[in-house]
C-alpha cells in the first residue's frame, strides 16, 4: 500500500522526497553506542552522567549483563545534585575520581551527557577541562552527548567519534596523501580491510576509532577518508574542517558495496584497473558463492525496515540488488542526503522512504503491507511476531560483522533466518 | 551522584508501567524523551508479552524545548485515547520530563477526556521502581475505588451466610518474579479453603474491577512493595481486613493458611492434613544430610529474601550468613529478619558493595538476583535466582510459583540444584585424585551451560585464583607443599579454606603455611 504522502524514489535520484513523521519515535537513545564502542576502544571508559533511567537502560539494552565488568557506568543524579549546580560539579568531580581510583588503567574518558544533564545545564565541556587540570595526561577526559533529546542510537558513535578527532594529531604539512576509515568496525573486519588496502597499495590507513585511544591516526589536508558507516554526519563535518577530504561511496555491505566501497578510494589513490580487479577478484568470488546460497530464499520476498540505525538504506540497496528482495518501507531515524546521494541513487525504483516515525501509523502501514519479513527494534519484534509477522532484531545488526565480502554470507544469513525459522516451526 | 554500573531498581516510571502493562483497558502517557521506549523491551523481551506495553511516549526532542512539548503532551494523550480507547488513563513524566516542568496531569485534565485519568507524580531522582509500582497502584485504586467508599464510620455489612467468602488479591505486576503463577497457586489454594477471589489486581484487571476492590470481605497482600500501600487504604476506607503473612516457604504458607482461615471464619483442617508439600520429607531424607550448615547468603527485594531466610534457615537447615535487600522502603523488616538469624542486614542498592560482601563471606551458597548470580559466577560459588530483577530465563515456561505448597516444592529444588547432590558430595571427595577429578569438573547435573572452562575469562579468574594461592595474604607465603596439599582439596571449599588458613597464620604471626599450619587451621576453625 502506498498511503498518500509517501514519496517514491526512482533510479537515480537522490533529491527523492520522503514522508517526514513526528510522533511516537520507538528508537535507543545515543548512550546505547557505548556498548560497542567501550569494546573498541579497549582503553576507554564511558561514564554517563544521567539520571537511573540512562543507567537501567545501558542494563537492559546491553541484554544480558556482561561478565566481566564492563568499562562504562553511570553517574546517577540525585535530588540534591538538582539542588545546585556548584554541588552537581563537586559531586561529578568526586565520583570521577573514586572510577579513576577504582580504574586507573583507563587513559580516555568520556564524560557522556544525557537529556537531564543537558536539560539542566550541567556543562561537560567544562567538567572535562577542569578533570583535564587534574588527570592527564595519564588519563585525558573528553565529553560528548548521547542524550535522547539529541541523538538517536547510532548517532552516539557520531558524537563519540567528533569528540576524538580535535584529539587527532595534525599530519604534517606536506605528507603524502594517507587513508582514514571512519567508523567502529569489528577487529576481524577492520584486519580484512587493511589487507586488502595494502594488497591495492594503498596507505598509510589509520582507522577512527582506533582500538587504542594512544593511536589516533594523523589527520590534515592530505588525509582522504572513507565512512564505513553512514551515520557519522557531524564526525565527518569535523574531520573537513581539519582539512581532510570524504570520498563518496556506497557502504560496504555485500560484493557490490564492497566494491565500489574499495573502488573509491583506488580511484582516489591511483590504482589502476587491472590491480584493482585483481585484488579483489577472490572476495568479490567469495561473496557472491557465500551469497548465492540464500539467492532462492530471499528472492522475491518483502521486507520493511521500522527506523533504528540509519543502516536501513544501504541494507535494502544490498537486499534488493544482491538478494532481489522487494522493499516494502525503509524507515531510517534520520536521512542524511550527502552520506547516503551514492545508496539512493542505487535504490530501485519507487522505492517507499520514511524519516523519523510515528509508530503507531507505521504499525498500521507495516500490518496493511505484511512484509515477508520487518527489521524492527527489540521493543516492537514479539508483539509483531504474535500478530504473525516474521521479525529481524535491528540491533543484531549493529552489533555483528557485517562489512566486507567477507561478511557478505553472514549479512544475507540474518535475514533468512527468520525466515528459515518461520518455516519449520510446526507449533 | 551515585556512581553505579548496574541498577536493581529501575526508575520509577518502570513501575508505573508494570501496573499499567499488567493490567486491561488502560492506557499511560509517559512524557519522556525517545531513548526511555527502551523500557518496551522489558515486557516484550525479557517478559516474551505478545503485545506492546499500553504506553504512549512523547518522545519530545531538543528543538522543542521551551516552545511547544506541553502542546506535544496534549496530543499525545488526545490520539492515545482515540486510538486505544482507553477506561482509564495514567498521566505522567520521566526523569527528563520531571524537570521541564509540564505538569502532565493539569494538561490531561484540560484536555477534558470522557474517562478517569490518573496523574502521577513520582520524582525519579529520589525513588525507583518498586515504590513507582506501589504509587501507581495506590492512585488507581483510590481513583477508581474511592467514588464507591461508604460514608466515613459506617460499618461494613455482614456476609451473605449463603455465599462463600471473598477476597482480592493483591500486589501481582507485569515482569514480576513468577507473579503470574503465584496467581494461579494461591487462588487454588483459597479455593480449598472455601474462599473465592473477587479481584486479582493489578495482574489481568481492568479499571472496572478496579473500582470493585470493596465488595470483597478482605484483602491478600501477596507483595507488600507493591500492595501494601493500597491495602492499608482499603482497610481505612472499606475497613477491608488484609493479610500480613506472605506464603513463600512450607512455613509461611502454614501459616497463611491459619490467617487467612482466621480472617474469612474457615476451617483449615483438611487442607492442611495430610502432606501438602514434598518440602519437609525431602528435607529430612539422608541425602540431604549434606545441606546441614550450608553458609547461604541472600539478597533481593525485601519480600523474597525474608522468605528465603525462613526458608534455608528452618526448612533446609543451612546457616544463613548474610542478608541483605535493595528494598530501602522495607530495610526494618528485613533488618529485623537478619537479627534473628545473628547477621547484620546489609541495605543497599550498590552491587558492587554487595560483590564485596559475598567475597568477604564466602558463603557456599548465593540466593539472590540476576545481579547475584553474576557476582556469585565471578566468585565461583552456586547461586539460585529467587527475586527481580530478573532476566528472560526466569521467566520460564513451566509452571513454577514461589507461593503456596507447590511453591514451596519448587523453591526446595530451587536451592538444592546449584548444590553438589549427596552422594555426589562424597564421591567427589573420593576420587579427586582422580585425573577426570580435576578443579573444573562440574557436578554432572549442571548442565554445560554451567561449565566454567567454556568461558575465557572465567579461565583467566581460575589462573588467578592459583597464583592468588601463593601470594594473596600479606606478609604470609605458601610452601610449595601447602600449597600442593591445598590443592587436594574441593576445588569448592578451597576458597575457604585458604582464607582460613591465611588468616590463622596471620594472627599467628607465621611467614610461612606448611602443611601442619593448613591442617592446624583445619582442626581449629572446624567445619
Ligand atoms: S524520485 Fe522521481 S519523483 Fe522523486 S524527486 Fe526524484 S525524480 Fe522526482
Ligand atoms: S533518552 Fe535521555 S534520559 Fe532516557 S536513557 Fe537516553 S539519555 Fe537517559
Amino acid at each position: 500500500m502506498n498511503p498518500a504522502g509517501v514519496a517514491r524514489v526512482t533510479t537515480g535520484c537522490s533529491e527523492a522526497p520522503v514522508l517526514r513523521e513526528r510522533g511516537q519515535r520507538e528508537v535507543f537513545c545515543g548512550l546505547t553506542g557505548i556498548i560497542w564502542l567501550h569494546r573498541k576502544i579497549q582503553d576507554a571508559f564511558f561514564l554517563i552522567v544521567g539520571s537511573r533511567t540512562c543507567a537501567h537502560l545501558m542494563q537492559s539494552a546491553a541484554g544480558v549483563m556482561i561478565f566481566a565488568e564492563p568499562r562504562f557506568a553511570t553517574a546517577v543524579i540525585e535530588e540534591r545534585d538538582l539542588a545546585g549546580m556548584a554541588d552537581a560539579n563537586e559531586e561529578l568531580d568526586r565520583v570521577v575520581t573514586q572510577l579513576l581510583a577504582r580504574r586507573p588503567e583507563i587513559k580516555l574518558l568520556f564524560l557522556v551527557g544525557s537529556c537531564p544533564s543537558e536539560v539542566i545545564k550541567l556543562d561537560l565541556s567544562r567538567a572535562a577541562g577542569r578533570l583535564n587540570e587534574k588527570f592527564a595526561p595519564t588519563t585525558r577526559i573528553l565529553n560528548y552527548s548521547g542524550s535522547g533529546i539529541e541523538t538517536t542510537f547510532t548517532q552516539g558513535e557520531d558524537a563519540c567519534l567528533a569528540a576524538l578527532v580535535p584529539e587527532m594529531p595534525e599530519a604534517p604539512a606536506g605528507a603524502p596523501a594517507s587513508l582514514l576509515v571512519v567508523g567502529s568496525l569489528a577487529d576481524v573486519v577492520e584486519d580484512q580491510f587493511r589487507r586488502l588496502f595494502d594488497d591495492l597499495g594503498i596507505g598509510p590507513v589509520g582507522f577512527l576509532p582506533p582500538r587504542s585511544s594512544t593511536e589516533l591516526p594523523a589527520v590534515g589536508p592530505n588525509t582522504r577518508f572513507l565512512m564505513a558507516q553512514p551515520y557519522l554526519a557531524e564526525t565527518r563535518r569535523v574531520l573537513e574542517k581539519r582539512g581532510a577530504q570524504a570520498l563518496q561511496a556506497p557502504y560496504p555491505f555485500g560484493a557490490e558495496g564492497t566494491t565500489a566501497w574499495l573502488k573509491a578510494a583506488a580511484d582516489c589513490f591511483g590504482v589502476d584497473e587491472s590491480r584493482f580487479t585483481a585484488v579483489t577478484a577472490l572476495g568479490r568470488e567469495r561473496a557472491k558463492r557465500a551469497l548465492s546460497h540464500y539467492q532462492q530464499q530471499l528472492a522475491g520476498k518483502s521486507i520493511f525496515f521500522f527506523p533504528d540505525s540509519q543502516l536501513e538504506i544501504p541494507l535494502a540497496r544490498f537486499l534488493s540488488r544482491e538478494l532481489s528482495m522487494r522493499i516494502a518501507e525503509i524507515g531510517t531515524p534520520y536521512l542524511h542526503r550527502q552520506n547516503l546521494a551514492a545508496e539512493l541513487d542505487l535504490l530501485p525504483d519507487g522505492t517507499v522512504l520514511s524519516e523519523g516515525q510515528d509508530v503507531d501509523r507505521q504499525l498500521d502501514r507495516a500490518r496493511a503491507a505484511r512484509p515477508d519479513l520487518t527489521v524492527c527494534g527489540l521493543g516492537l519484534a514479539n508483539p509483531l511476531e504474535a500478530e504473525g509477522l516474521t521479525t529481524k532484531w535491528a540491533i543484531e545488526l549493529v552489533f555483528t560483522p557485517i562489512q566486507g565480502y567477507e561478511q557478505a554470507g553472514d549479512l544475507a544469513e540474518l535475514f533468512a533466518r527468520p525466515l528459515n525459522r518461520a518455516a519449520r516451526l510446526e507449533v | 551522584m551515585q556512581l553505579t554500573v548496574w541498577t536493581y531498581e529501575g526508575p520509577p516510571h518502570v513501575g508505573a508501567m508494570r501496573i499499567a502493562t499488567a493490567m486491561e483497558g488502560i492506557h499511560y502517557v509517559l512524557h519522556a524523551p525517545q531513548g526511555d521506549t527502551y523500557a518496551d523491551l522489558l515486557f516484550t523481551m525479557i517478559e516474551r508479552r505478545d503485545k506492546r506495553p499500553p504506553v504512549t511516549y512523547t518522545t519530545f526532542e531538543a528543538r522543542d524545548l521551551g516552545t511547544d512539548t506541553a502542546e506535544i503532551f496534549k496530543n499525545a494523550a488526545r490520539e492515545a485515547y482515540e486510538r486505544f480507547q482507553p477506561q482509564a488513563m495514567l498521566v505522567g513524566a520521566s526523569c527528563t520530563a520531571e524537570l521541564i516542568q509540564d505538569d502532565p496531569g493539569g494538561l490531561a485534565k484540560a484536555l477534558a477526556l470522557p474517562i478517569p485519568v490518573v496523574p502521577l507524580e513520582l520524582p525519579s531522582y529520589q525513588r525507583k521502581e518498586n515504590w513507582g509500582a506501589s504509587e501507581t497502584f495506590y492512585h488507581l485504586v483510590r481513583a477508581l475505588a474511592g467514588p464507591h467508599a461508604p460514608a466515613p464510620g459506617s460499618e461494613r455489612p455482614p456476609r451473605d451466610a449463603g455465599r462463600r467468602p471473598r477476597c482480592n488479591l493483591l500486589g501481582p505486576t507485569a515482569l514480576g518474579f513468577r507473579h503470574r503463577d503465584d496467581v494461579a497457586e494461591i487462588t487454588r489454594l483459597l479455593d480449598r479453603l472455601g474462599i473465592d477471589v473477587a479481584v486479582t489486581a493489578p495482574l489481568g484487571a481492568t479499571p472496572a474491577d478496579i473500582a470493585r476492590l470493596g465488595e470483597a470481605d478482605f484483602n491478600v497482600v501477596l507483595y507488600p512493595e507493591i500492595a501494601q500501600t493500597a491495602a492499608g487504604w482499603l482497610t481505612r476506607t472499606f475497613r477491608q481486613p488484609a493479610t500480613k503473612t506472605v506464603p513463600i516457604g512450607f512455613g509461611a504458607t502454614i501459616d497463611f493458611v491459619k490467617e487467612v482461615a482466621e480472617i474469612a471464619g474457615v476451617d483449615p483442617t483438611a487442607v492442611l492434613a495430610g502432606a501438602p508439600s514434598r518440602l519437609p520429607w525431602y528435607s529430612r531424607s539422608v541425602d540431604s544430610t549434606y545441606l546441614t550448615g550450608k553458609r547461604v547468603f541472600i539478597f533481593g527485594d525485601a519480600t523474597h529474601v525474608v522468605a528465603a531466610a525462613r526458608i534455608a534457615d528452618k526448612e533446609l537447615g543451612f546457616k544463613v550468613v548474610g542478608l541483605g535487600t535493595y528494598s530501602r522502603e522495607f530495610a526494618r523488616d528485613v533488618r529485623a529478619a537478619a537479627e534473628h538469624y545473628g547477621v547484620e542486614a546489609l541495605i543497599t542498592d550498590d552491587y558492587l558493595e554487595v560483590e564485596e560482601k559475598v567475597a568477604e563471606l564466602h558463603p557456599e551458597l548465593v540466593l539472590g538476583t540476576q545481579m547475584e548470580r553474576h557476582i556469585a559466577k565471578r566468585l565461583r560459588v552456586p547461586c539460585a535466582v529467587i527475586s527481580a530483577p530478573v532476566h528472560v530465563q526466569d521467566f520460564p515456561a513451566r509452571y513454577s510459583p514461589q507461593m503456596g505448597f507447590e511453591g514451596a516444592n519448587v523453591i526446595f529444588d530451587t536451592f538444592v540444584h546449584p548444590l553438589m547432590m549427596g552422594l555426589e558430595e562424597h564421591l567427589l571427595g573420593m576420587f579427586r585424585g582422580d585425573f577426570e577429578f580435576h578443579d573444573e569438573v562440574q557436578p554432572s547435573h549442571l548442565g554445560h551451560g554451567a561449565a566454567p572452562a567454556q568461558d575465557p575469562t572465567q579461565i583467566k579468574e581460575a589462573e588467578v585464583e592459583k597464583t592468588e594461592i601463593v601470594s594473596v595474604a600479606q606478609g604470609v607465603t605458601w610452601a610449595a607443599e601447602a600449597e600442593q596439599e591445598l590443592r587436594k582439596i574441593p576445588f569448592f571449599v578451597r576458597g575457604k579454606a585458604r582464607r582460613n588458613t591465611e588468616r590463622f597464620a596471620e594472627e599467628r604471626g607465621l611467614a610461612t603455611i606448611t602443611v601442619e599450619t593448613l591442617y592446624d587451621a583445619k582442626a581449629h576453625f572446624g567445619r
